[in-house]
């Protein structure tokens, strides 16, 4: 598996650290629990298509949004994290 | 500034040699961070085109100055080496002691790291950097004309060697073999 990382370009998996779903770039204002509850542990388990955080932790350090097909493995984008939030 | 005694990191472990390839400590006087606060990379660059003779490389490249040279490493984040800063719109730590640095010079290097690095070689070319990975220690790597210079935390040294030498000794035992 590699994943084009937009910075450093095609690199090898074994580079990047997965973070888990893209769910954690929606962080829900303070005091709702039920939110923070839902932010911090329900998740969809989609056969298809997935946008997962995975951190360039050999590389270049960047946060990266990887969107992808878990049931073909195909890479369909990646993006920095932090042109998602922002 | 006083010149002290210093104990470097790969100290009684090179210069090693197997069959054409040939391992060596890379010493620098002064490693220096410089990571551009935000919006500031312009003001930067052009401050250190003035004190070094270099401005900011580009992404995954290294350029050298009058003075020193000055390496891309990360998302943002440069380091000089060799040359005395300025003040800078940036923020700047001293790295001087963190890193073990070496040299992998000769023929067959790229064979070498190859064992140990998930880098695709053939698309990079003489003062290219990489930050990737040797064995399973986050590196930095540059590119020269006649081998690789290779950057490690410093408490990684002896296995910086270590993997190394290891693959250096069965790459030139197997061409023994070829011959």
């Amino acid at each position: 598996m590699r994943i084009t990382c937009p910075i450093c370009g095609e690199r090898d998996r074994r580079e990047f650290y997965y973070m888990g779903a893209d769910d954690y770039l929606d962080r829900p204002a303070e005091g709702d629990v039920e939110a923070m509850h839902r932010y911090l542990h329900i998740r969809s388990n989609p056969a298809g298509v997935t946008r997962d955080l995975w951190h360039h932790e050999a590389g270049c350090s960047a946060w990266l949004v990887v969107e992808r097909n878990v049931s073909t493995h195909e890479i369909l984008r990646v993006e920095l994290a932090s042109k998602v939030v922002s | 500034m006083a010149k002290l005694v210093a104990k470097s990191p790969c100290a009684g472990l090179l210069p090693v040699t197997h069959g054409r390839v040939t391992l060596r400590e890379l010493t620098f006087d002064r490693i220096t961070s410089v990571a551009p606060f935000k919006g500031k990379e312009k003001v930067v660059s052009s401050a250190l085109e003035k004190a070094v003779g270099a401005g900011l490389p580009d992404i995954g490249r290294l350029v050298t100055g009058r003075e020193g040279q000055i390496c891309w490493t990360q998302q943002e984040q440069y380091f000089v080496f060799d040359a005395e800063l300025p003040r800078l719109n940036a923020a700047v730590t001293d790295q001087s002691d963190a890193w073990a640095c070496v040299a992998l010079e000769g023929d067959g290097t790229r064979d070498v790291l190859a064992r140990l690095c998930p880098l695709n070689f053939c698309a990079m070319t003489e003062g290219d950097v990489a930050r990737s990975l040797i064995g399973h220690m986050s590196a930095i790597i540059i590119w020269r004309s006649d081998g690789y210079d290779l950057m490690v935390f410093r408490a990684f040294a002896p296995t910086l060697v270590h993997e190394l030498e290891t693959i250096m000794r069965s790459i030139a035992a197997q061409a023994q073999i070829a011959s």
